[in-house]
């Protein structure tokens, strides 16, 4: 079986963005980027598909492909995935914002190349917070999906997918080939070992343009304003709980 | 212009995220229609119809639409569209999980968890954990968009509507429904508590999450929250998340015990009208954004807070 892991760099999880003051946009320069976390659980749980692990049988997946979508310096984030365990990388190299109709094109195009069995990525990116590009790579592919994954067990041409949905757990079965995208509860990945990060450098990493693929990235929506959100102004501290149950009958919500 | 609501239910009953998108829906100057897909879901059909300006409830009845799963849902609603300029789906579990299937079957970019409407094709959303808000201008043919329930008013009584049947989609689905484990609780649904209790990593357990929480959370009344790192240390369920990757809740009253305010935490509560913290280290985040902050052990205080909710007639 082959798996296939989308992965995407994003700023770091620990920082918080600034607007840019003329409100175009929102300022990166400086600040440290790294894989979605979200990315990071995909990679892990792939790799253990062939490493054995995590309920997986050792060898369920022969190569694991880490794709990633982005500038050059996302070599590094598929780096990162190499050293967690990924086979090998694809860099889809672009410029500027792709939206994730886009970003799922241009996976289609390697889908359709490569013919991985199980394609399993990150629910959402903590950057635009969309949540859509598994469900939408599915539609293109009519591949049936397993969105919010807690727990993937692989049979027999399909897996059986714990999804994290409001009010509980579903469990859903999906016949492969099948997209999965994971949360936070599937797994806990590893540190890379030095020894790890240092194969991973010699792994191989193909790159490609959305030209080679045929994929139009150019965005559908067109942001017209990015702004602060409404500040929060921070109240009064109260000495004690009688003191706080006081104020919140003043405040009418008791 | 026609825009067609996609109904939040179990289908025994509505959810009141539908009238909050068909909230949103009217903002957008628009006819509404209301789609509810399920199976043997005529009393939620029933409540769509008695929501204030919906022109039709379109029904399918279905097995393979039970539990509303992306295939047969996209296999429902793309067709439809035909008719429709915009298609509003509640920013649920559900509704994200289908919402980007049918954009994609549209060729169309989706806008994600809308918070404002400003017109037929320009809309607000949060992104990097709501630490900024885009203004973006969908002008495609065909729109597709999540909504933030928590950010509308819900729509009121009115109608009643005309309820339509309509087929649902037949053929060949690759996802099939095993079953589910939905927590049972007396209490309110997270996302539509007037009142909320949520705890953080300072809990230390899952044992003392509930000693302390659920008590708190019962004289209140209200639904029991968790941060990311309270459901990551596995004192909470998942389904408790509160925040950017987890549930957006806009309460009357939010209660954060232990919570130290991580940023994507306050993503998903920081639209609360009243925010109390908890937490024994003055520093805390979380303590720039509440409207009351009490700097003590939550060990003293949540007991104490009882004791003066019981002296107040709680």
């Amino acid at each position: 079986m082959k798996v296939l892991v989308p992965v995407k760099r994003v700023l770091d999880f620990n920082l918080k963005v600034r607007v840019k003051p003329d409100g175009s946009g929102v300022d990166l320069s400086n600040l440290k980027m790294s894989i979605n976390p979200f990315c990071e659980i995909a990679v892990e749980e792939a790799v253990r598909m062939k490493e054995g692990g995590g309920g997986h049988a050792k060898d369920a997946a022969k190569e694991v492909i880490a794709v990633s979508i982005g500038p050059e310096q996302a070599q590094e984030t598929l780096r990162n995935a190499l050293a967690i365990g990924a086979d090998r990388g694809i860099l889809v190299k672009t410029e500027g914002e792709v939206e994730p109709l886009a970003v799922a094109k241009l996976l289609k195009a390697i889908v359709d190349a490569e013919k991985p069995d199980i394609v399993i990525l990150g629910k959402q990116a903590i950057d635009d917070d969309n949540n859509a590009t598994g469900q939408m790579l599915a539609a293109l592919l009519d591949w049936p999906q397993a969105t919010f994954a807690s727990k993937i067990v692989l049979l027999d041409g399909k897996a059986s997918v714990t999804r994290e949905v409001d009010g509980g757990l579903q469990t859903i079965d999906v016949e492969l080939p099948a997209i999965i995208t994971t949360d936070l509860r599937l797994n806990e990945p590893r540190y890379a070992s030095l020894p790890n990060i240092m194969k991973a450098k010699k792994k191989p990493i193909d790159v490609k343009t959305p030209a080679d693929l045929g994929v139009d990235t150019t965005p559908r929506l067109n942001v017209v304003k990015t702004a602060e959100p409404p500040k929060r102004s921070g109240g009064v501290k109260v000495k004690s709980a009688a003191e706080l149950v006081g104020k919140l009958k003043e405040a009418g919500v008791l | 212009m026609a825009v067609l609501v996609v109904a939040e239910h179990d289908n025994v009953s509505l959810k009141e995220a539908t009238q909050k998108v068909v909230s949103a829906a009217k903002a957008m100057g628009a006819d509404v229609d209301v789609l509810v897909a399920g199976s043997r879901a005529g009393d939620a059909a029933g409540a769509a119809a008695k929501i204030a300006g919906v022109r039709t409830v379109l029904h399918a009845d279905a097995v393979s639409l039970d539990k509303q799963l992306a295939e047969p849902m996209e296999a429902l609603i793309v067709p439809l569209m035909s008719g429709y300029d915009a298609v509003l789906f509640p920013a649920s579990t559900t509704g994200k999980n289908v919402a980007p299937r049918v954009a994609a079957k549209l060729d169309v970019m989706q806008v994600s968890n809308i918070i404002g409407v400003d017109g037929a094709d320009t809309f607000v959303r949060p992104i990097y954990a709501g630490n900024a808000i885009i203004t973006v201008k969908d002008t495609q043919p065909k729109k597709v968009l999540t909504v933030q329930p928590t950010a509308f008013k819900a729509a009121g009584e009115g109608g009643p509507a005309e309820i339509k049947s309509i087929a649902a989609a037949t053929g060949a689905f690759k996802s099939a429904f095993v079953r589910e484990e939905m927590a049972k609780s007396d209490r309110p649904e997270l996302t539509a508590a007037k009142r909320v209790v949520s705890g953080g990593r300072a809990l230390g357990s899952s044992e003392e999450f509930h000693k302390v929480l659920d008590p708190l959370a019962d004289k209140l009344g209200a639904a029991v929250g968790a941060s990311r790192a309270a459901v990551d240390a596995g004192y909470a369920p998942n389904d408790y998340q509160v925040g950017q990757t987890g549930k957006v809740v806009a309460p009357e009253l939010y209660v954060a015990v232990g919570i130290s305010g991580a940023i994507q935490h306050l993503a998903g509560m920081k639209d609360s009208k009243v925010i109390v913290a908890i937490n024994k280290d003055e520093e805390a985040p979380i303590f720039q954004i509440a409207d009351y902050g009490l700097v003590q052990d939550y060990k003293t205080a949540v007991p104490e807070l009882m004791d003066e909710l019981a002296k107040a007639g709680l």
